[in-house]
């Protein structure tokens, strides 16, 4: 028995996401009296600091960087075998998804995504929570596959160091051809992609247009905060589609959001109302969003938002 | 084009989630369904546009009970030549992707639909369970296609921005903001859908190694603490101090 992560670097390194997949499975693994087993695949710069945040092994299997989900799901299905994975743990990101339904088909095991809780034991199988129907309830699922996989929730689980570097075992598995073929991949640098940012700083109608966002990006900087934006922003190009968040746009759980001029409608709400704080800006005493938020701000954001990248400026030179 | 599109049914947004007293199942009683949108507004748009693009037809399959009928007629009105409902509640992802598969094992289709995801779990579970089953390429989250012959470019969200890959049919993808527009089903549209038959075929047995035990209710936020515009410095010192957040 033991726990298996997949620890992705599509990038050619290993990121946020892999290594919070990484702790989670030394605690996963912890609580079911095994051990936590890290795999990459290709070219994975940091892999053998994944030692150092709980894995006890960490393998590499060669093979092409660009991502073919048919492909990575047989390599993972074989790794999966070979070192007798009883949990296969993926992080919630866009190739984690694609992965995760992949090996409990395969396995015929159970599966829950975007978990929020490390598994209870429950005789052979496990317990896992999950938030459901828009932040309105949360899910217990029993998982009970002999091989079950989860994909884990971005910034719920902290890699914390436990031991050394781990030394990079290569695991001889053969890569099969894939029919997918990555013409180009196109993301910002520089910033933290929205899903796995710590900060997030939003903003929405209230802008009046995108000549404005010059405030919330100087507020963004100051935090190292991500932007972000409601879905009518994106809708008329003021901000590119990928800063979208809501139901139809991108899910996220920063420790931070900060919502300017957002209106709090029930479709944003469902993408950001797992966020550790929640602080709103909004001119509206009536805005729906200061219901769902933690700190309130009833002001015109053109004021509030400049006053607030100044605060914080004079507090982190304190600091 | 032969496309299959997989439609799911879903309480609204805005709809307020009860459970029975053991809280291990949703209470549906004035819960208003509605057709998935990714899969309504963006996997069956796109598929429909492809058929009047290139020829073919399109197939919608779901898997639920005869209740869920008014969601598969709506797939109709909008513009899918034919349905299946595969007739059972779908009971876990694993479950619905074996149905899906057991029916498009023989079909030959070219392309599997699905939307990114259902918005009540959210899981984006079964797309790549189906493609798996039919060892299949999977695309997900796909926000651009062109098909062109065999060939389809299309463009996929990925963290922070997008990938595009180029491959041959048959393959699985699910389907994102950006792939295509609304439609609104128009009277004529309506009137057919009347007149389409439902194929409703049987489950095949299966069991179940995913079980939701117990919901729960989140905790009631604790108020928000309103902050005078005059004073930033205060909020600010309470993220830093109080929320220790910055
Ligand atoms: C099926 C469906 C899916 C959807 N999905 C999403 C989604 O994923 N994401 C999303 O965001 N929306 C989504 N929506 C849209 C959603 O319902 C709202 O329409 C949208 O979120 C509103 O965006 P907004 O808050 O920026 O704009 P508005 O609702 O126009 O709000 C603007 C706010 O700015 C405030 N304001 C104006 N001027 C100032 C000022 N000077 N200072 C301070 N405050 C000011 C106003 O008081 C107001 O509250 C969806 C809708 C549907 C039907
Ligand atoms: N009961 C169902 N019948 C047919 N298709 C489904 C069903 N449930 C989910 N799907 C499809 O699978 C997609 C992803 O669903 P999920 O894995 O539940 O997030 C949906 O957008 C649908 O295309």
């Amino acid at each position: 028995m033991s726990v298996l992560v997949f620890a992705e670097s599509l990038t050619g390194s290993i990121k946020k996401v892999a290594q919070e997949a990484v702790a989670y499975g030394y605690q996963a693994a912890k609580a079911m009296g095994t051990e936590c087993f890290a795999l990459t695949i290709g070219k994975a710069e940091g892999a053998a600091e994944l030692g150092k945040i709980g894995a006890t092994k960490v393998y590499n299997v060669a093979a092409s960087n660009d991502f073919d989900a048919q492909v990575y799901a047989s390599i993972i299905a074989q790794a999966a075998e070979q070192l007798g994975a009883s949990l296969i743990v993926f992080a919630h990101s866009s190739s984690g998804k694609s992965l995760a339904g992949r090996l409990a088909a395969r396995f015929d095991g159970g599966l829950a995504s975007a978990v929020i809780s490390l598994p209870t034991v429950s005789g052979s199988n496990i317990v896992v929570r999950k938030s459901v129907f828009s932040g309105k309830a949360f899910a217990n699922y029993e998982l009970s596959g002999a091989k079950n996989v989860v994909t884990i929730a971005a910034n719920t689980f902290r890699p914390e160091a436990v031991a050394a570097d781990a030394i990079v075992e290569t695991l001889s598995i053969s890569a099969n051809a894939g029919r997918v073929k990555v013409k180009s991949v196109n993301t910002v640098t520089g910033v933290v992609p929205l899903p796995e940012a710590d900060m997030v700083v939003s903003a929405g109608r209230g802008m009046k247009g995108p000549e404005n966002w010059g405030i919330v990006e100087e507020l963004a900087t100051v935090l190292g905060a991500t932007t972000a934006c409601s879905r009518p922003v994106a809708d008329v190009h003021w901000r590119p589609h990928h800063e979208h968040v809501g139901q139809t746009g991108v899910a996220i759980r920063p420790t931070l959001y900060i919502a300017i001029g957002i209106s709090g409608a029930i479709q944003h709400l469902a993408g950001v109302n797992q966020s550790k704080v929640i602080v709103v800006i909004n001119n509206d005493p009536e805005a729906p969003f200061f219901k769902a938020a933690d700190y309130g701000i009833v002001g015109d954001l053109f004021d509030v938002v400049p006053k607030m990248t100044e605060a914080i400026r004079k507090l982190k030179a304190q600091n | 084009m032969k496309i299959l599109v997989c439609i799911s049914q879903t309480p609204d947004t805005t709809a307020k989630i009860k459970f029975n007293a053991e809280q291990t199942q949703l209470d549906a009683n004035g819960v208003q369904f509605i057709m998935n949108p990714y899969d309504e507004w963006y996997a069956l748009v796109r598929a429909i546009e492809l058929k009047e693009q290139l020829g073919g037809e399109v197939t919608v399959i779901h898997v639920g009970t005869v209740a869920n009928d008014p969601t598969i007629r709506k797939a109709l009105a909008i513009g899918a030549d034919n349905a299946v409902r595969v007739d059972s509640e779908a009971s876990s992802s694993l479950f619905t992707a074996k149905q899906i598969a057991a029916y498009a094992k023989g079909e030959n289709f070219d392309i599997v639909f699905f939307g990114k995801e259902t918005i009540d779990y959210n899981g984006s579970e079964v797309p790549a369970m189906v493609s798996e089953l039919l060892d299949l390429p999977y695309i997900s989250y796909g926000t651009e296609m062109t098909v062109a012959g065999n060939i389809a470019t299309i463009s996929r969200d990925i963290e922070g921005g997008k990938e595009t890959v180029e491959l041959a049919t048959p393959f699985v993808i699910s389907a994102a903001k950006g792939m295509a527009e609304q439609r609104i089903p128009n009277m004529k549209g309506i009137m057919m859908s009347k007149t389409k038959p439902i194929k409703v075929v049987p489950a095949t047995a299966n069991v179940n190694t995913s079980n939701i035990v117990k919901y729960e209710y989140p905790a009631e936020k604790k108020g928000c603490k309103m902050i005078s515009a005059d004073n930033i410095d205060e909020l600010v010192s309470l993220l830093h101090n109080e929320a220790k957040v910055i």
